[in-house]
């Protein structure tokens, strides 16, 4: 038995005519925290749902907890949590009593009134669902998800439509939730999030994995550096690139957007703000640094994370 | 790994405790629900006293309500097990709810037999009242108990299954508009509110073939005449309830 809490190998999934998911393969570790990160439409969310068993896949093979989750559902969800990305609620009915009638579907539930006031929800607790703001719908949702203590726990866009302060309490939510040995699988197309969170990050774009591995590994990749900065648009990028030490490489990603890749390093730095003083241009928000998950993206799919 | 506050101890509670919980849920949903309570309990009360007590059409010799209230509960079967049922199951099919539970320990078939459950609950208020209102309006009970149970469980069953049917097939407002207007067309002219002798001869027939003529009919000839069980509308409604259920079972959409 390996340690892979989840093993998708080959996964299609069509939807008519349109392919949602193209030969995704990705293995999740368990008692590890696992983002998978990608633009909307990307397949994040149908590559869930044939984790939890809800689709059926088809082409590739799901194992969940060593189960197949679409023959084994009765066997696999007494062992999963599950927050959908919205919804699923009974509208009319109170907080508090939502998570009761949730906590008694389980053997050894988590006490609702401890979730409640861990996640700040004292004030909603007879307020009905359909009255809550999205955050406190999302802060519930992600209660009835590990009310049952699960073993692993599938969590949709946990923290979209959330104030930074309910971001900040959800994800300590999910650190606890690891730390006490819960695997978690989360979607997000946050790269602040995946970075924060996230022992491993499976980037996907179209439908395919397109790079896997720890926030550091993917960032890390040789000594890569970058300076960014914003100017005119249209600037000469080749007399640039004779400026700058060898090995760099100048690019405009958008209108007036600039990424100056090389070896990290002062040196880097100097040449391009020196090429800038010559040519008379302010760069504005200058920011030179190692290389982020939105450089990754941008590197391997040729176009950015949010359009 | 040190045992935190969310370390896993994963199961699902015994069936029976689920199916209590999902059954509590359900019936409260129902209860609680004020359009609900207005086609179950105050629409069904309003038609047996209404037609028991004015004279609106010809219901034949004898007492006009021990014509209407085997018609009623016809109508109060109708409200819970169909049409309540199909409006409350297509909202939860929208909001995503039915997608939670089939993600849920509790099997999907337990969560129908939940909701068959509370149809039940509903159903058993449903009938103690009318039978009170009925009693006070100068009903004469007739008739084999039995016989009334069970053709109340048959039609239960044929439009529980054409609810969920139509809940798990259509768009909410598409079940909610359809399974009103199913409700009003089969309250007029299903042979439930008038009985079907008083219908021309040719509709008559047609309208005993579907579940509403025929639960009705069959509730009449056991109440009001005191007639032996019969056994054609029985066959009806059960030939309705196992086409119903499985097309429900092949084709309902959890999402």
């Amino acid at each position: 038995m390996s340690d892979a809490a989840v093993q998708v190998d080959g996964l299609v999934k069509r939807y008519g005519a349109v392919t949602a998911v193209d030969g995704l393969t990705l293995d999740v570790k368990a008692n590890q925290v696992t983002a998978i990160l990608g633009p909307n439409g990307a397949g994040k969310t149908t590559t869930i749902e044939c984790c939890e068993g809800f689709r059926r896949p088809d082409a590739g093979t799901v194992t969940v907890l060593g189960l197949d989750p679409t023959r084994s559902a009765a066997a696999l969800y007494p062992r999963i949590g599950v927050m959908l990305q919205a919804g699923g609620i009974y509208p009319s009915v109170r907080a508090e009593d939502i998570l009761r009638h949730t906590a008694r579907l389980y053997l050894n539930p988590l006490d609702p009134a401890m979730l409640i006031e861990r996640l700040g929800l004292e004030g909603a607790r007879r307020t009905t669902y359909r009255r809550l703001s999205g955050g406190q719908q999302q802060r519930l949702s992600l209660a009835m998800a590990v009310v049952g203590r699960p073993e692993l726990v599938f969590l949709d866009e946990p923290t979209s439509g959330l104030d930074p302060q309910a971001r900040r309490a959800t994800w300590e939510l999910v650190r606890e939730l690891r730390t006490d040995g819960v695997t978690v699988v989360l979607t997000t197309h946050l790269m602040d999030e995946a970075e924060e969170l996230a022992d491993e990050v499976a980037i996907i774009d179209h439908g395919r994995v397109v790079a896997a591995g720890s926030p550091r590994e993917l960032t890390r990749a040789g000594e890569e550096g970058s300076v960014r900065f914003d100017g005119p648009p249209g600037l000469d990028l080749e007399s640039m690139r004779r400026a700058l030490p060898a090995g760099s490489e100048a690019d405009e990603a958008g209108a007036g957007s600039y990424v100056v890749r090389g070896h990290a390093g002062p040196r880097l730095l100097a040449s391009v703000t020196s090429w800038c003083a010559d040519h008379d241009v302010m760069p504005r928000a200058l920011r030179a640094g190692g290389r982020s998950l939105e450089d990754v993206f941008l590197e391997l799919t040729g176009h950015q994370m949010r359009q | 790994m040190s045992e935190g506050a969310f370390s896993p101890r994963p199961g699902a509670a015994p069936l029976p405790r689920m199916f209590t919980a999902q059954l509590l849920m359900e019936t409260r949903l129902l209860l609680l629900n004020g359009e609900q309570l207005l086609l179950t309990i105050v629409i069904p009360t309003l038609v047996l006293v209404l037609f028991s007590t004015v004279n609106v059409v010809d219901l034949g010799a004898g007492r006009r309500v021990n014509s209407v209230l085997p018609g009623v509960l016809a109508i109060a079967v109708m409200s819970t097990a169909f049409t309540g049922q199909a409006i409350a199951t297509g909202f939860e099919r929208r909001y995503g709810v039915l997608k939670r539970v089939a993600l849920s320990p509790l099997p999907r078939w337990g969560f129908i037999a939940a909701k068959s459950g509370s149809v039940v609950l509903v159903e058993l208020v449903q009938v103690a009242l009318l039978v009170v209102v009925g009693l006070v309006l100068g009903w004469t009970p007739r008739g084999s108990v039995l016989e009334v149970a069970m053709l109340l469980v048959l039609g239960t069953a044929a439009f529980s299954g054409l609810g969920l049917l139509m809940a798990g097939t259509l768009r909410a407002e598409a079940t909610l508009a359809g399974a009103n207007l199913v409700f009003l067309l089969l309250l007029v002219g299903g042979g439930v509110v008038v009985p079907l002798d008083k219908f021309p001869a040719a509709a008559s027939a047609v309208l005993r073939q579907l579940p509403a003529g025929a639960l009705a009919s069959g509730l009449r000839d056991v109440i009001q005449r005191g007639g032996p069980m019969p056994a054609h509308d029985a066959l009806v409604l059960l030939a309705w309830a196992l086409v119903s259920i499985a097309a429900a079972g092949a084709w309902f959409r959890w999402e």
